[in-house]
């Protein structure tokens, strides 16, 4: 547990201390959302509808520079060996940047709300309802992407193998973040976004410890 | 998995009289379908694509079945031979999903109208062949043996188990596509070119998957031997993409149709199947000729 919270706390000092990285990122998210836009013609009422869809998007788009990130000042200067060479397990290592990058997209979800509201005019006043949603997602992109990112930052080629990798993998994530997002945004008269979350808590659970148990084979040489 | 572990690749004519014997059954299967079996009350025709189109999603998923048991053994029992049938199996996985995506557009055209529907079935398949795609992409990019086995066994598992998981989600998301095939719903006089072309795909799958695991176990054995080399071939899924634009150009515009849509769908079947052999067996020849070649160099 000790491993863990020392793991945690090194990732989050990490990004900490990158924070215009961070802040890039979300610009980056931002700009994705006022693209989104053209796409579907500046029609309100349709902008409001996929507001959700556009919101998840932009935050997928996000999710790969921001895990890419993650890892490569890990590898730069060959850091990620001399981590295992200490005295904790590669499975603390693992959850403390899958934690530490759960809170980043987290953060960059929140952040990329308003301006859903401002650019779609989609709002609501279940704020709790909002952030949940955005939790229970983020945490299902961040633990499969950040074993991946862990694999890629190694390779040949990584900018284009974690999309790669990465968005096929998380099309339950997708779906059914976007239609809580959606039910939560424009009212849910049938009570249907308590499934959808519970289907990307199963995801969630599932990936958390799938990708932990398999982490140490991956960075084990 | 250590690099001293020895890579034995097999060799004789298994796999080449697996595919033939596959071909025979698919080609006796086809016949029987497209001529003699009776002709379907409510979807006439068009239904005769069943015969090529459901064999092929049973021997898909069991490929990427078979591909994650090699993953699990992969990476827990170790063993060049598994990471050489993981490559094989993920392969050969990836182009029959393809094969059936194609396959079910061309049903779908004429049943529903559309070339695609976002039915849980056709979108886990096209799901599928984008995540297990990757896994190939990986393979490709990372250049130590070993790292790349155990990398793609972890990402081959982690596709897997996402596989249910997307059915379900756009089973909830949306639904359209009728109940499973199955010989118990289908009746009995259709039974028979059904499971002839089951079993025709089946064997050669197994041919294809031993000869590609073969020529992977090849390659590996050179790359274990100091100096590394790696080839890098990718011929024949684009010649068998470039054969199917051209029937597939032909029918745009027509909504609802018979027999073209067969001819179709068997023709990109044939296609595919016959591109991606031709390309296996073209690999598997190269390799055997590259360390034919070094070997005698290193001999003299």
């Amino acid at each position: 547990m000790s491993e863990l919270m020392a793991a945690v706390r090194k990732d989050l000092l990490l990004q900490w201390r990158t924070r215009a990285q961070a802040v890039a990122v979300f610009v980056f998210g931002a700009s994705a959302l006022l693209l989104f836009s053209f796409a579907s013609g500046p029609a309100a009422e349709l902008l409001r509808s996929q507001a959700g869809g556009f919101l998840w998007l932009g935050l997928m788009l996000c999710s790969t520079l921001a895990l890419a990130d993650s890892f490569q000042s890990e590898t730069e200067q060959h850091a990620l060996e001399a981590l295992l060479l200490l005295p904790a397990s590669a499975r603390a290592l693992y959850y403390g940047k899958a934690l530490a990058n759960w809170l980043q997209l987290a953060l960059l979800g929140v952040a990329l709300v308003p301006m859903m509201v401002v650019l779609y005019d989609a709002g609501t006043t279940n704020v709790v309802a909002l952030v949940g949603v955005i939790l229970l997602g983020s945490a299902g992109l961040s633990a499969p992407g950040t074993l991946y990112a862990g694999m890629t930052a190694q390779t040949r080629a990584r900018q284009t193998l974690l999309p790669l990798l990465l968005f096929p993998l998380v099309v339950p994530v997708l779906v059914s973040a976007v239609k809580a997002t959606s039910l939560v945004l424009s009212g849910d008269p049938m009570g249907q976004a308590g499934g959808w979350a519970s289907l990307l808590l199963a995801f969630d659970a599932i990936y958390w410890s799938l990708c932990g148990l398999l982490f140490p084979k991956v960075v084990e040489e | 998995m250590s690099l001293d572990d020895r890579v034995r690749p097999s060799s004789g004519p298994l796999p080449y009289a697996l595919g033939a014997f596959g071909v025979a059954l698919l080609l006796a299967g086809s016949y029987w379908g497209l001529f003699r079996a009776p002709r379907e009350t409510f979807m006439g025709d068009v239904q005769r694509i069943m015969y090529i189109h459901v064999p092929t999603a049973w021997n898909a998923m069991l490929a990427l079945t078979f591909a994650f048991g090699c993953a699990l053994l992969s990476l827990w029992r170790g063993g060049w031979k598994w990471d050489a049938r993981l490559e094989g199996a993920l392969e050969v996985g990836v182009v029959l999903s393809a094969l059936l995506c194609m396959q079910g557009s061309i049903w779908a055209k004429p049943t529903w109208g559309v070339w695609w529907d976002w039915d849980p079935r056709l979108t886990t398949t096209a799901v599928l062949v984008f995540a297990f795609a990757g896994i190939l992409a990986l393979r490709r990019l990372v250049d130590d043996p070993v790292r790349r086995a155990t990398w793609s066994a972890v990402a081959t598992i982690i596709a897997f188990v996402d596989v249910p998981i997307v059915y379900f989600s756009v089973k909830w998301w949306n639904s359209l596509h009728q109940l499973q095939s199955s010989p118990a719903t289908v009746s009995s006089a259709f039974h028979l070119p059904l499971r002839v072309n089951a079993f025709g795909i089946l064997f050669l799958m197994c041919g294809l998957i031993a000869l590609r695991s073969r020529g992977a176990a090849l390659r590996l054995r050179g790359e274990l031997a100091p100096p590394p080399v790696s080839v890098v071939s990718p011929l024949g899924t684009a010649a068998a993409l470039m054969a199917l634009q051209a029937p597939a150009a032909e029918m745009t515009g027509q909504i609802r149709g018979g027999w073209e849509f067969v001819w179709a769908a068997y023709a990109v079947s044939a296609a595919i199947l016959i591109g991606y052999s031709v390309s296996v067996h073209l690999r598997y020849r190269q390799e055997r000729a590259r360390q034919v070649r070094e070997g005698t160099e290193a001999g003299a």
